[in-house]
């Protein structure tokens, strides 16, 4: 009877000792790897912004250091360890201006504000639905999908719908000065000749009676007033303007029958130059090569397409090169996601994203499309922006 | 009376243990005898009519669970996972032997519910109030005369509501139940059972929910030398409910037949609070839901030989799902679901230990939606399975063979314009094989073995979904082996009155497994395929022991433990540090086990009970950011019942998270730490 007693005692025991199994919750401190031989070149290195999978808040920021030739993983947790939630979820976009680096967290409502070198952190903008940022004369823009809702018509549920809108913002106080309202959910822009030009998309009212949108809006930065909508195609994502003030555009189709299309505007004579008939899922200019990636899939046809990797001259607007890489390595390429290229060696950088729930791989190609090397980056590796003096404005 | 008492001991004992079988005839039975024989016995001498049994919770023993909802009380199973959003209002699934919750058939008195949608049964939606047993099947419920879809899952749980019992020749009996208690609580509820005549009763039952859901939650981080790198404590906001439910049944009793019909209505409306992330702190997403359905069922001996069962529904679900929120894509949508069901079982004895069963089913489901580019998909479904039951001596066998024709109809709209309509067909058979056998007549040891071959039909948002679904998808298919034993062993006197030890060892395939992959660019494109494939080896464990402490004094401890590798075979290629090949797969704790202890003496009743689950990932890719901590509650609960007269009230209190665990269960959707409850209920 009292041995009984004891038995349970013991077993409640047991199970107080359960708790032990129970780790702290520790702060990802950063992983350094080796991946190659150290390069000097007036770039330094570049940082990787992974966006996590939405929801999981596994935004992360990697860093490649041309000067070792390692990679460092989560150098933001490393550099800010106490920030509540680390970085946050889905990281959009990344850019340095100055000696600040900004990382807009789409899901998080928020651009990031870190010292470029250090990636301390320095404060934080919030701008609501965040998508793209680009810098001008002391100002932060940053497209966000968050403008006025419109009521359209009867007000049945189809006609209402919400507009997008530019934030500015002052890179010394961080604060949002001014919002200018653009189209549906605008996503990259670009800045040229005193004209901000933004990608309007419009995807939320994708098969909606309304539609995507079709146009490019350009805004004029001194009035900081939308002037001009110019129609391009449906479902706009990139936008990118070349020294040549060539606005390369592309349109992510309407997945079913529309497929991505990239399309070339002169923005001087204010007219469509070209359309190309190559898929885009992502871009990247570098001098007068843009770098054109994609694998998409089409519910038509329920399957993928094979993946693009072209590279358009944009002086004779030309594509130059239908496929990149040379050494076959294309075919484990699961989801082409980012495209960099290196300013000075050209080095190609392409991420691949996976499933976009692991771990994705950061590819490295010379310009002779045959892979140097590839490493594990973070969860679903997609934007990077190159570090160096003089390198960031160009 | 001592016979009498044996006879209805044994009825009951079929009861609890033999779930669904054959119903006792509880009109006869007293309650006072009822409840005397919970105390003393547990176990029954007869069990062995099942050849795999089921693990099941009833009575008074779920009755003292600190459990708000079902799922919450399958957590105490074996060989479970319950993926918890938590709170009140979250959303609760259940996954068996890391099968998938789509390979999990979850019966409500005797038929299936459906969610031809998505194909997942949220269990926090269902309320313990009229609830009497809860069964957990592995592989199917081994008894062959039954509809044919129960053949058709790779896991089964039956919910039992609450059949009337009548004391003597009272006809009415009423309960009022009223709980409240943290994330602002008010849970009133009502039954009426009613005898017409002896063989002709009813029950009546409906319940209000209503809880704020908030509850403070703790998130944190520690440097390496254990220092605090950052501790923060928010309110968790959004999750509330507010949800009505009504259930009404009638059954009547025939000679050698009986039939039964019953409604039930549930109308709600929840906060959704969604994942905490950096910034973002609150959510505001709603959705409302309402589910109705009718379904009766009549079961007849027609000869000696010759049994018939047929069973019929009706099921209307209607979901509305609504984002208010400006700064995210608005959304409202709203999606009806109907399905009707009918079934016709017949037995036939052909030798006293022989047994065959032909079961024909069909079934039609149909969802509306107010998506654009919808495609309107209907499915009907017909269900053949043929089966049989065999004894020698002390060997025991049950073979299955289901014969599943599925034909989908559904439309292809582009801009409002219907292009094309589709029909598909697919023909499928699939087996199992089920036996037990006893190697010495003397003892209650037995060894069982089962293999099921199954498959579950993609769901209509994985075949449809605007944009997202792949009309291509194939059914996703599970493989089970399992072998294991079962020993009990009963004493009518003694300190240990029963002791009860079941294990079983499992190897499960999952192939063709869908999943949805990143269809392009930008993470708001995804597509489903079959690219998954899961291998499961695991081992099921659970002992039981009931003590006589001292008179009138019980004690009944009940250990379970679950250990699973289910590992990601889908991509050999993927392989090296953030590969997922053999990864753990997504949410599946390498050791998960619960220990629910349970005290009564004369009145008072004291229930303990401990769940763990050990550390997951969030992905098959088992690195440090997908990493989740191990988790475990402790909950305490005591009732005490006081007899007034003919009448009874019973006080329970709870206290659950014992320890104030901050814990999650998915990522990003925070647990509530410690909690109460206050539980008053009036019989009479």
């Amino acid at each position: 009877m009292k041995t009984s007693f004891y038995y349970i005692i013991i077993i409640s025991f047991a199970m107080a000792l359960f708790n032990s199994c129970r780790e702290d919750e520790v702060i990802y401190i950063k992983e350094v790897v080796p991946v190659t031989q150290p390069e000097f070149t007036s770039v330094e290195g570049f940082y990787l912004l992974n966006e996590g999978v939405m929801q999981h808040d596994l935004a992360s920021l990697d860093y490649y250091n041309y000067a070792t030739g390692e990679y460092m993983r989560d150098v933001y947790t490393d550099a800010n360890p106490t920030v509540v939630m680390e970085l946050g979820d889905v990281g959009n976009d990344i850019g340095i201006y100055g000696s600040k680096m900004y990382m807009v967290i789409n899901c998080s409502d928020k651009v990031e504000v870190v010292d470029k070198r250090t990636v301390k952190r320095i404060g934080q903008i919030d701008i609501p639905n965040c998508r793209y940022i680009k810098f001008y004369q002391g100002y932060a823009y940053v497209t966000s999908y968050v403008g006025p809702v419109v009521l359209d018509g009867e007000g049945s549920d189809d006609d209402v719908y919400q507009l997008g809108a530019v934030f500015k913002v002052d890179t010394t106080t961080l604060q949002v000065v001014d919002k200018c309202v653009v189209g549906r959910q605008p996503d990259e822009l670009d800045i040229v000749d005193g004209k901000i030009y933004v990608a309007n998309s419009g995807g939320y009212s994708q098969g909606a009676k309304i539609g995507y949108e079709n146009t490019v809006s350009v805004i004029d930065i001194e009035t900081f007033k939308e002037i001009e909508r110019i129609p391009i195609a449906i479902n706009l994502l990139g936008c990118k303007c070349d020294r040549r003030g060539i606005l390369w555009v592309s349109s992510r189709g309407d997945y079913h029958v529309t497929p991505s299309m990239l399309y070339a505007y002169d923005t001087q004579k204010h007219r469509m130059v070209k359309s190309f008939d190559v898929r885009v899922g992502n871009m990247w200019l570098d001098g007068d090569s843009l770098y054109v990636i994609s694998k998409e899939w089409s519910s038509l046809s329920q399957g993928y397409a094979n993946g693009t990797y072209a590279i358009i001259n944009t002086k004779t607007l030309e594509v130059v090169n239908e496929q990149f890489i040379t050494d076959g390595t294309d075919a484990r390429i699961v989801q082409p996601y980012g495209i960099a290229v290196n300013p000075i060696t050209k080095d190609i950088y392409v991420t691949d994203g996976l499933n976009f729930v692991q771990f994705g791989f950061l590819y490295c190609f010379g310009q002779d499309g045959v892979m140097k090397w590839r490493i594990r980056a973070g969860n679903i590796p997609a934007h990077i922006v190159f570090l160096g003096d003089n390198i960031n404005e160009q | 009376m001592l016979k009498r008492l044996t006879i209805t001991l044994l009825a009951i004992v079929a009861c609890c243990l033999g779930s669904q079988a054959q119903d006792v005839n509880d009109v006869t039975l007293g309650l006072d005898t009822v409840q005397y024989l919970e105390n003393v016995v547990v176990y029954g001498r007869k069990p062995y009519a099942e050849v795999i049994p089921a693990q099941t919770l009833a009575g008074k023993k779920l009755e003292g669970l600190n459990s708000h909802s079902i799922a919450d009380a399958i957590r105490y199973f074996s060989g479970v996972q319950v993926k918890d959003y938590g709170g009140v209002g979250g959303i609760k699934t259940i996954d068996i032997r890391s099968m998938g919750t789509n390979h999990l058939g979850v019966f409500y008195d005797g038929i299936q519910l459906g969610n031809a949608q998505n194909g997942q049964i949220d269990l926090g939606k269902f309320s313990l109030d009229n609830i009497e047993e809860i069964s957990l099947y592995n592989g199917q419920k081994s008894e062959i005369f039954q509809p044919a879809r129960d053949f058709g899952s790779a896991g089964t749980v039956y919910i039992r509501t609450r059949r009337p019992k009548f004391m003597g020749n009272k006809n009415d009996n009423f309960n009022v139940t009223m709980r409240t208690g943290s994330f602002g609580l008010a849970n009133p509820s009502l039954r009426w059972e009613h005898r017409f005549k002896p063989n002709l009763t009813m029950s009546l039952s409906a319940e209000y929910t209503y809880a704020t859901g908030q509850y403070h939650f703790r998130y944190r981080k520690k440097f390496s030398d254990g220092t605090i790198a950052w501790d923060t404590t928010a309110v968790r906001k959004n999750g509330d409910v507010q949800a009505f439910r009504a259930e009404g049944a009638i059954f009547g009793t025939l000679d050698d037949g009986k039939w039964n019909a019953k409604f039930y209505y549930y109308d709600s409306e929840r906060g959704i609070p969604g994942a905490i992330v950096n910034n973002v702190w609150m959510n505001s997403q709603r959705q409302w839901d309402r589910n109705f359905f009718v379904q009766g069922g009549w079961q007849q001996r027609l000869s000696e030989k010759f049994e018939t069962m047929v069973n019929a529904k009706y099921a209307r679900d209607f979901m509305h799902y609504n984002n208010p929120d400006t700064t995210l894509m608005l959304i409202d949508n709203k999606f009806w679901q109907d399905e009707i069901y009918v079934s016709s079982a017949n037995k036939y004895t052909i030798m006293p230990d022989w047994d065959v069963n032909l079961s024909v089913d069909y079934k039609w489901n149909y969802l509306n939606s107010t998506l654009t580019n919808f495609s309107y998909p209907q499915r009907h479904t017909t269900l053949v399975a043929l089966a049989t039951a065999r004894t020698w001596r002390r060997f025991k066998t049950q073979a299955s063979l289901l014969y599943t024709m599925i034909n989908d109809r559904y439309k292809t709209v582009y801009q409002g314009e219907t292009i094309a309509h589709h029909s598909k067909w697919m023909h499928k058979f699939t087996p199992a094989v089920f036996m037990n056998y006893q190697p010495v007549q003397r003892y209650d040891f037995y060894l069982r073995a089962f293999y099921k071959r199954i498959f579950r039909m993609p769901t209509f948002n994985d075949l449809f979904y605007t944009d997202m679904g792949n009309a291509n998808l194939r059914p996703e298919y599970a493989n089970q082996f399992d072998v294991g034993f079962w020993y009990q062993r009963l004493r009518e006197e003694g300190f240990f009155t029963g002791l009860k030890f079941t294990a079983d060892a499992y190897y499960n395939t999952i192939t063709d497994k869908i999943i949805a992959v990143p269809s392009g660019r930008g993470q708001y494109r995804w597509t489903m395929m079959n690219i998954g494939k899961v291998r499961i080896i695991g081992v099921d464990l659970n002992a039981r022991a009931t003590m006589h402490m001292a008179r009138d004094f019980n004690v009944d401890l009940n250990l379970s433990y679950t250990y699973q590798k289910a590992r990601d075979y889908s991509d050999p290629a993927d392989t090296g540090f953030g590969g997922t090949y053999k990864g753990q797969i997504a949410y599946i704790p390498w050791h998960s086990g619960s220990v629910v202890g349970r005290a009564t003496w004369r009145d008072l009743d004291v229930n303990y009970s401990f769940i763990y689950v050990g550390e997951r990932y969030s992905t098959s890719c088992n690195e440090r950011s997908y990493h989740q901590q191990p988790w475990y509650t402790h909950d305490l609960g005591a009732s005490y019942t006081f007899n007034l007269g003919k009448t009874k009230l019973k006080v329970a209190a709870e206290v659950n998270n014992l320890f104030n665990q901050y814990y999650d269960v998915i990522i990003n959707y925070p647990m509530p730490g410690r909690n109460y409850k206050l539980i008053l209920k009036y019989d009479f």
